[in-house]
């Protein structure tokens, strides 16, 4: 009854074929867009911005650029946490060479080197597939890691091997450093994750996502209708690497403040994979609401205690957290081993037909 | 299907953000304590939370408090990671905190930014950025009673002490053993500069965080190179198996030492016999048998109001812990008779931190008699460069085997200066200090 499309025609193609083509759905999208971009910069506090809504959104922009690469593209990569990397370093010494410009430009920017890398990296996906393609990546992952530490022309020679993000301001108003509020930080990380999340979902909806989902389902029969596997997959490793690169160019400017060559170990990497399997595999959707589960619950966990007035160590609650995380994350996968965007799918199907059973 | 629901519902739960509600009474003394409990620095960083907050509980059950306002103590647990770090930071720095003791170098150096513009003190007791020992660039962050190049200008005065003079240590081979991070890189300038000066070599052997356990290899590589003397800047798990390895390499143990934070009972026991000989430098005395400590056994451990394992109190980082929360108490009461307040905040305990003076005599009267050097923060000098002593593993117990040595301030001060120079470009803009000085020297 919710989401009946009756009395809901289209007249032009371009109408068929949009983002959102049901009305209630682009009603839902404007209220979600509204309530992110103005509601919650009003209402939340800062703690909510910066330990809750700013990581999620840099985790879930990661996220999506993983799933373009394994959901989309069947292309299983263990180096998320190395291009992340590559993104902050690179933005990090872009900011050294151009003090100047715009840090939003240069964070962008900084994505292309990551592409750069993981482009290189993804040379091996012709020949191999699956499990020992996701070797190869994970090699990346540890080069990628003692570059970080080994190179210290990366870090500008500093003494601690650590990066630290200077003061930029956008407009006279701070937006990176200890200066820079959480409500303008969380306002340029919600603008650009839109931003590329929409490039993301046309991404997918066209030619060029349809080469990868031809390329996951069955590569043979790809190559055999015409689409070149090389330049495809090769193309797949780019854009994922891209966004990878963004969101950790991202977390370093706009969350931490600060990074080192462990921030971006093979932890990160297997983060960023549970959330894409949590949240669904093939799916935009899947990418927040994993990045949401994996990183919220662990702090409803360690602050229900307080909440419900009960006194529980710090490290019992940390530890209670991981047990019950793993327990999820085996629970999730037996009742939706689809993901979280599985179970939003079957809830709008019911909701097409509630209150009828089917 | 109920149980799908139940995990529908979950799921759905999780994804709305709880700030932490943790109420705070008005009128207390918040003073939150990053520790780790887990993960892999867990060996070393249990001992020192225990130290740290049974101190803590014993001034709040033997006098009420300090100045008669009691203390809020919040454990927060980091697991050694820097996100978890600033996810404490972020949720404690509301509430008023007193001073932040991070007890980890990547989270220090994550926070010293931050601490300027959310006026909140750093007190990293002898680890964190060395350079913060600049009072002038650095207002909010303290680091007594010494930092890392103190420390290895310490090591190099009892190797050289062992050879015969400075001049003997030429053509020597200085075996350095270090975690791979800002904690164990830290040294290396001065090291080199010194290798330089004296003629000595240096061989780098880094310890990367996630090989911690397997240094096999690296310990078959020393035994190849054969350095006359190993130095070690080594934490958590890195620690034991360090010992553990040279133990089986047969590398002479009388040789191996390691700078404060690699000094635990916990290091050394594992190895048994093996470790008989292992040194290390230490800034705080190691046993039972203070006043203050007994006090903690009799208001706080017999009690049952604290985590620490029977047999524990008086290990050397349990001790480490003790010192961090007495200077903290003492720069709390400081600040409350610089101001005149009972319920301080945290710029009030920057100006307490920031005239610390405790001598040999006000350790006495602490309850700690001997048990560290006197303690002297400047506004200029936010560390104080003290002495350490060091000490040997006879098998079963810490033994102190040196003089309490000085560093060689004439070499680490330009070091340091040439340092917060470097890290004040590097982070440009970088505001500039307007804290007044409460005792003239800036």
């Amino acid at each position: 009854m919710l989401y009946r499309e009756v009395g809901q025609y289209k007249t032009s193609y371009g109408a068929d074929q949009a983002l959102f083509p049901i009305l209630q759905d682009r009603i839902g999208i404007t209220v979600i867009l509204l309530f992110a971009f103005v509601g919650v910069p009003l209402t939340a506090s800062s703690f909510t911005l910066d330990s809750v809504l700013i990581p999620v959104l840099v985790l879930s922009l990661a996220a999506t650029g993983l799933n373009l690469l394994t959901g989309f593209t069947g292309l299983l990569s263990l180096g998320t946490g190395g291009f992340m990397g590559v993104g902050a370093f690179a933005c990090y010494k872009l900011t050294t060479f151009f003090p100047n410009v715009n840090i939003i430009v240069l964070i962008l920017c900084s994505g292309f080197f990551a592409a750069a890398v993981g482009t290189v990296f993804g040379l091996p996906s012709l020949r191999i597939k699956g499990f020992y393609l996701a070797v190869a990546t994970l090699a990346a992952q540890f080069f990628l890691s003692w570059c970080f530490i080994r190179i210290p022309w990366l870090y500008n020679y500093n003494v601690s091997a650590s990066i630290e993000v200077p003061t930029k301001t956008l407009l006279g108003i701070p937006v990176t450093g200890p200066t820079a509020s959480p409500v303008t930080r969380y306002l340029i990380v919600l603008s650009i994750v839109a931003l590329l999340t929409l490039v993301a979902a046309n991404l997918v909806r066209g030619r060029i996502g349809r080469t990868w989902m031809a390329v996951r389902d069955m590569d043979l029969a790809a190559q055999l209708i015409g689409i070149r596997l090389y330049q495809t997959k090769l193309l797949a490793f780019a854009v994922s690497s891209f966004y990878c690169g963004v969101a950790g160019a991202m977390m370093v400017f706009l969350w931490l403040g600060n990074a080192e060559s462990e921030s971006f170990n093979i932890n990160q990497s297997f983060l960023i994979l549970f959330m894409v399997i949590i949240g669904g595999l093939g799916s935009l959707l899947g990418s927040f609401l994993g990045a949401a589960l994996i990183w919220g619950l662990p702090i409803v966990l360690r602050a229900a205690p307080a909440f419900f007035g009960l006194r529980i160590q710090s490290a019992t609650a940390e530890q209670a957290s991981f047990v019950i995380v793993g327990a999820l994350i085996i629970f999730f996968l037996i009742v939706e081993p689809h993901g979280l965007a599985r179970l939003w799918q079957i809830g709008k199907q019911k909701l097409r037909v509630w209150p009828f059973p089917y | 299907m109920h149980l799908k629901k139940l995990a529908l519902s979950a799921a759905a739960a999780s994804v709305v953000g709880l700030s932490a509600s943790q109420a705070v009474a008005q009128d207390t003394l918040f003073v939150p304590l990053f520790t780790y409990r887990t993960g892999p620095f867990a060996n070393s960083g249990i001992p020192i939370a225990n130290g740290m907050h049974d101190y803590f509980n014993m001034l709040n059950a033997r006098d009420g408090g300090i100045g008669g306002v009691k203390l809020a103590i919040q454990e927060c647990e980091t697991g050694y990671k820097n996100e978890k770090g600033v996810e404490c930071y972020d949720s404690v720095k509301s509430k008023n905190p007193l001073v932040i003791t991070p007890y980890s170098t990547g989270i220090t150096l994550a926070l010293i930014p931050k601490a300027s513009v959310d006026r909140i003190p750093v007190f990293s007791m002898a680890y964190g950025l060395s350079a913060s020992a600049v009072g002038a660039d650095f207002p909010w962050i303290f680091n007594p009673p010494a930092t890392y190049w103190d420390g290895m200008s310490i090591v190099l005065k009892y190797i050289a002490g062992k050879e015969g003079g400075f001049a003997n240590l030429k053509g020597k081979k200085i075996g350095y053993i270090y975690f791979d991070g800002g904690y164990g890189l830290e040294p290396i300038p001065l090291l080199d500069q010194f290798a330089k000066e004296y003629g000595f070599s240096v061989t780098k052997y880094p310890v990367p965080p996630a090989q911690m356990q397997n240094q096999s290899g690296l310990w078959l590589s020393v035994r190849r190179d054969r350095p006359d003397w190993m130095v070690m800047w080594g934490w958590g798990a890195m620690n034991p198996t360090a010992v553990q390895e040279a133990a089986k390499t047969g590398y002479p143990m009388d040789r191996f030492i390691g700078v404060w934070w690699s000094g635990s009972e916990d290091d050394a026991r594992p190895a048994g016999a093996g470790a008989k000989g292992y040194l290390s430098l230490n800034f705080n005395a190691v046993g039972a048998g203070y006043p203050a400590i007994k006090d903690i056994e009799k208001y706080v451990i017999a009690k049952g109001n604290s985590q620490t394992p029977k047999g524990t109190v008086g290990d050397n980082f349990y001790n480490r812990g003790v010192m961090n929360s007495a200077v903290i108490a003492e720069a709390i009461r400081n600040a409350q008779r610089i101001t005149h307040k009972k319920v301080v905040n945290g710029a009030d305990v920057r100006r307490g931190l920031e005239t610390l003076k405790i001598s040999d005599e006000r350790w006495k009267q602490l309850g700690l008699p001997g048990f560290a050097a006197a303690i002297q923060v400047t506004c200029q000098d936010h560390n104080g460069h003290h002495s350490a002593y060091v000490q040997q593993w006879d098998g079963t117990k810490w033994v102190k085997v040196s003089d309490w040595i000085s560093p060689m301030k004439e070499k680490v001060l330009p070091l340091l200066y040439g340092a917060a120079n470097d890290y004040v470009s590097k982070n440009q803009p970088w505001p500039k200090r307007t804290e007044a000085c409460d005792d003239k020297t800036l």
